[in-house]
């Protein structure tokens, strides 16, 4: 039973991790510009397809990691100075609108360019095979390092933002746009760097998740509302609160599905009970959003003040 | 609203006659799809038209349309599958198959779910609005997913219409025409309330709310009434889309049919009555017609993505908005 | 007026085009899953059908084929719309091509009722092998159960005594547990049904691993399927605990995605690429040929649909329902599987093998049939069906 509990904590924790560095860009994105992207789970399909991609022709898990974070980097950068750009001073719903654009377009192309055919990855040997955390409970390396890389970032960020020039001109970004410029800060190019950073972490998070999960065409789309649910609980443009959701909707999620379906099964026949547990605990989620919203509307970690 | 350029209203007026002869015409071009394709496009109207309420004359982005527009949908397919069985929904509500008592019902539902949806979520605003919505729409999509008795994630087929005294909606052409009806009655009702003081209200709000509530105005409650009216209409259309298809299932309460609702209104023209329908139109007979091109339906939604890209960065005001300033 | 002109414009354009098709070849209605992440399966049935039809050119049993595809989204209402559109606007009383039980759950009753004849290429529902069993539908992959009632069959001659079930939750996700369970001897330990839309299976591989059963029996169909292999195996499982599964648990799509982790799977099959028949070998060649990739199961399956279709076109001459259905029903065509007999409900009466991933010389991967382990297996649904 603990061991179970020990293994649970440690998924909650990987998804948690995952969901935080897609949602560490898209609350950047959002704090700094006030642009809703979402687009942003086609940049983690960037990363994905490209590290595979890479690792299969190259062979080399380096070349193919770089490949996969510099492509999401090129990617979003296009993405902000080709489209975004022109949004800024828009209203929410036009940003959602043609960001869902970019990513149906985005989505088209790349079953264009590779097929619909799930791509092949592997891991690296190194993280291959698993080892016992506590007694008894071999867990996967690969998940571990996971977790490891993520927290790094979110260490890495948390030092960028706040004892950095960049960070503090992020920082500044956000309220003082006005302040910001007149010290003779080329805006634009600030921008298109955030994008590019916000990109580059999501395409981290897709390639990280290629020997997990499948690498196919639409995998952004899977995680992306859930990421939306993170970064609004999280508090809009708030690193640290995207941290704090991340870990929350992480474990909650994972408990619930461990706790909820068998709990029915024991008065209930095992499909129905799986159909409405499974339903349940996705639920659970959003309830929690709901939940949050309502008692601070501006999410647990607001961005500022 | 400012004035309407004559040669607009007359091509209102083509576009009714259109409509209306529309069965006579797939019959002369031996087409009788197209009829279900037109009522297709009509029920969607009828839910872009509602969004509108909310989205364009209201002002709140609402990303969770599709909340209404599938309970409405279960509404029917519920009552049917209890008429069907010959047992009470929770014990006490009897199965129906008629129109007249089901669409009702259905709207109930609509008003029922917008007044608690609405009543949390408009204590929040802007992107928190969008993502609170979202999730109460998310919610059920999940619980209908997951309710085994009412089909789970495969849906439910409702083997039959609704019955209609004196019409026999089984015939695609009479069912048309009672959508097409019910479109000009609710955009009867619309024009009447946006014209209203509630409407002329409910543009100050969305203008300056601060201003509103200097002068007395309980923003909050005009906000609530424009909700669940909104919310009704779009159950209605998800009554009439489930009674046209013949089958309910949970894709009508995911994100992306809130997104696509949201799509319609904006490519037609927010904040207008006829802007919407015209970009349930577009939408709908575009998707139809490149999901037809031999080797390339299948990545229709490149070409959808592509216009609504264009038309957010470039299309001010919508298709219904370009119309106007070529015509004025 | 552009505007009104334009609509006008397009109504009688189509309907032009609808009215110069009328006196066209035979219209066969191609309606399945495209687009979106479990879109390979549908190209599959629809690249080995047009390669019937090609090598034929543009026939089939020689009467000229015009194919109408349309993808359906993995939606049922979306396949609905456009089985409409095809029984009433292009007159098509030939359909097939569904992948998902869940959409042909939906449209065949449509497409029946209407006159029109339905012949599945991969979809064989329980709730439409039995008493709903229709005198114009026939199916030529297997009915869902009885494909996973081999698995069952293979666990037992594995000498497996207790299983853990994991099938994702929709129609034909039940309907193979329930299949699985009806063959095999052993005990169930647990079941499982998972989300349509899981990605990730952690919580299931640790209550398998919980469980110790002697072995896992699971069925994910496309995505989802790889996604739980590659788990499976970093959760340390592959290794220590077995795994049984039907064919689609482990295509050829899927084999290549998760690579080498595969091997020591077992899987029951009705047909591998490497049978040793003149049909199959023939088809392998020319459809690795035509689009350079091993022909997966359901290429195999769109393949054979398209043979029966033509060897009853071939009699018939055109289409004509009551005729071809009952030269459909004869079944009288040359199957890859090396040898096709229909059931009382018009579904697969075949034999089932033991297949298992290997490691050729050069290092692909392939499946390779190891031996058989039931012959001449229907369903347990015919006996419901009164035709």
């Amino acid at each position: 039973m603990l061991n179970l509990a020990v293994e649970q904590a440690l998924n909650g924790l990987q998804l948690g991790v995952m969901l935080f560095l897609l949602a560490a860009g898209l609350t950047l994105i959002f704090g700094i510009m006030g642009v809703i992207n979402i687009a942003h789970g086609s940049l983690y399909m960037v990363g994905a397809f490209l590290t595979a991609y890479t690792v299969a022709k190259t062979g080399s898990f380096l070349l193919a990691l770089l490949a996969g974070l510099a492509g999401a980097a090129v990617a979003g950068m296009a993405m902000e100075t080709l489209i975004m750009r022109r949004l800024y001073a828009r209203d929410h719903l036009d940003q959602v609108l043609a960001t869902f654009g970019v990513s149906l377009c985005m989505n088209e192309i790349f079953s264009l360019l590779f097929g619909q055919r799930p791509l092949y990855v592997s891991i690296p040997p190194l993280l291959d095979g698993s080892i016992e955390v506590v007694p008894g409970v071999p867990y996967p390396i690969y998940r571990l390092a996971i977790v490891a890389v993520g927290l790094m970032v979110a260490l890495g960020l948390y030092l960028l933002i706040s004892h950095t020039r960049i960070g503090m001109l992020v920082r500044a970004g956000s309220t003082h746009r006005d302040m910001v410029r007149a010290l003779g800060v080329d805006i634009r190019s600030l921008y298109t760097a955030v994008f590019g950073l916000g990109a580059l972490l999501a395409g981290l998070a897709g390639l990280m998740a290629g020997p997990v999960y499948t690498v196919q065409v639409g995998m952004g789309e899977q995680i992306l509302i859930l990421t939306f649910v993170v970064v609004v609980i999280g508090g809009l443009g708030s690193i640290r609160g995207a941290f704090l959701a991340a870990m929350v909707v992480g474990l909650v999620d994972t408990a619930l599905r461990a706790v909820v379906p068998p709990w029915l099964k024991t008065f209930m026949e095992a499909s129905a009970a799986d159909a409405l547990g499974g339903g349940l605990s996705s639920l659970g989620v959003y309830l929690l959003m709901a939940l949050v919203l309502l008692v601070k509307p501006r999410g647990l970690l607001p961005a500022h003040g | 609203m400012d004035e309407t350029p004559a040669s607009l209203r007359w091509i209102g007026l083509a576009l009714l006659a259109l409509l209306l002869a529309l069965p006579s015409l797939a019959t002369l071009a031996g087409d009788p799809a197209w009829v279900s394709l037109a009522t297709r496009m009509l029920i969607y109207a009828l839910a872009a038209v509602s969004l509108d309420i909310i989205l364009g004359y209201g002002g709140l982005a609402c990303f969770g349309h599709a909340a209404f527009y599938g309970i409405g949908g279960y509404t029917v397919a519920i009552l049917y599958r209890h008429w069907q069985t010959s047992e009470p929904l929770f014990g006490v509500i009897p199965g129906s198959t008629q129109f007249l008592v089901v669409i009702p019902a259905a709207m109930l539902a609509g008003g029922v779910l917008a007044a608690a949806i609405g009543a949390l979520s408009l204590r929040t605003a802007g992107v928190q609005f969008l993502m609170i919505t979202l999730a109460f729409a998310q919610m059920l999509f999940f619980l209908f997913s997951s309710l085994s008795q009412y089909g789970g994630n495969d849906g439910m087929t409702v083997r039959r219409r609704n019955e209609f005294p004196g019409l026999d909606l089984r015939d695609d052409t009479v069912f048309y025409y009672l959508v097409l009806a019910i479109l000009l009655a609710a955009l009867f009702v619309a024009h009447r309330l946006v014209g209203s003081r509630f409407g002329r209200v409910l543009g100050g709000i969305r203008q300056n709310e601060r201003r509103m509530a200097a002068i007395g105005v309980q923003s909050y409650r005009y906000k609530l009434a424009a909700f669940v009216i909104a919310g009704m209409g779009g159950a209605l259309a998800g009554a009439l889309m489930v009674n046209q298809a013949r089958f309910v299932s949970p894709d009508m309460l995911f994100w992306t049919k809130s997104g696509e609702m949201m799509i319609m209104v904006i490519l037609g023209g927010a904040g207008t009555l006829i802007g919407p329908v015209i970009g349930a139109i577009t939408l709908t007979g575009l998707e139809d017609l490149l999901g037809r091109i031999p080797g390339w339906g299948e990545h229709k939604l490149f070409a959808i993505g592509l216009l609504l890209v264009l038309v957010v960065l470039f299309g001010r005001g919508g298709l219904y908005g370009w119309l106007r300033r070529r015509l004025r | 007026m552009t505007l009104a002109r334009s609509v006008l414009g397009a109504v009688f354009a189509l309907g032009a085009i609808g009215a110069a098709q009328a006196q066209a070849p035979v219209k066969i209605g191609f309606v399945s899953t495209l687009s979106g992440p479990a879109g390979y399966l549908g190209q599959d049935i629809r690249d080995a059908f047009q390669l019937a039809m090609e090598r034929e050119g543009g026939k089939l049993g020689g009467v000229p084929i015009q194919l109408i595809v349309e993808d359906d989204g993995l939606k049922p209402g979306q396949g609905k719309q456009i089985v409409d559109r095809f029984l009433k606007t292009e007159r098509i009383k030939i359909v097939t091509g569904v992948v998902f039980s869940n959409v042909a759950v939906s449209i065949v009753p449509d497409v029946v009722d209407a006159g029109g004849l339905y012949l599945s290429p991969n979809a064989g529902p329980s709730n439409l092998a039995g008493k709903e069993c229709h005198k114009n539908y026939f199916v030529y992959s297997w009915q869902n159960d009885a494909l996973h009632e081999s698995a069952g069959e293979l666990a037992n001659k594995l000498g497996f005594k207790t299983a853990f079930a994991l099938a994702a939750n929709y129609q034909a996700g039940k309907d193979a547990v329930a299949g699985f369970k009806r063959l095999f001897k052993g005990a169930i330990v647990e079941e499982i049904y998972t989300k349509m839309d899981q990605t990730d299976f952690a919580a299931e591989m640790a209550r398998i691993r919980a469980a110790k059963p002697d072995v896992v029996y699971q069925f994910h169909p496309g995505g989802i399927g790889i996604a739980f292999l590659k788990q499976y195996h970093q959760a340390g499982l592959m290794g220590t605990i077995p795994m049984v599964g039907a064919e689609p648990t482990l295509d050829i799509a899927t084999l290549n995605a998760v690579g080498e982790i595969a091997l020591g799977l077992n899987i029951g099959a009705k047909w591998n690429a490497d049978f040793d028949n003149a049909e199959s070998r023939d088809f392998v060649a020319a459809f690795q040929k035509r689009y350079n990739r091993t022909p997966s199961v359901y290429a195999g399956q769109g393949w054979d649909t398209a043979q029966a279709l033509a060897a009853a076109l071939k009699v018939v001459g055109g289409d004509d329902v009551n005729k071809l259905a009952a030269e459909l029903r004869k079944a009288d065509f040359k199957s890859i599987r090396g040898g096709f007999k229909f059931g009382q409900n018009q579904h697969p009466v075949q034999d089932w093998y033991h297949v298992q991933p290997v490691k050729n010389a050069d290092g692909t991967l392939a499946l390779k049939t190891v031996s058989k382990i039931l012959s001449g297996h229907g369903d347990s649904f015919a006996k419901d069906c009164k035709l």
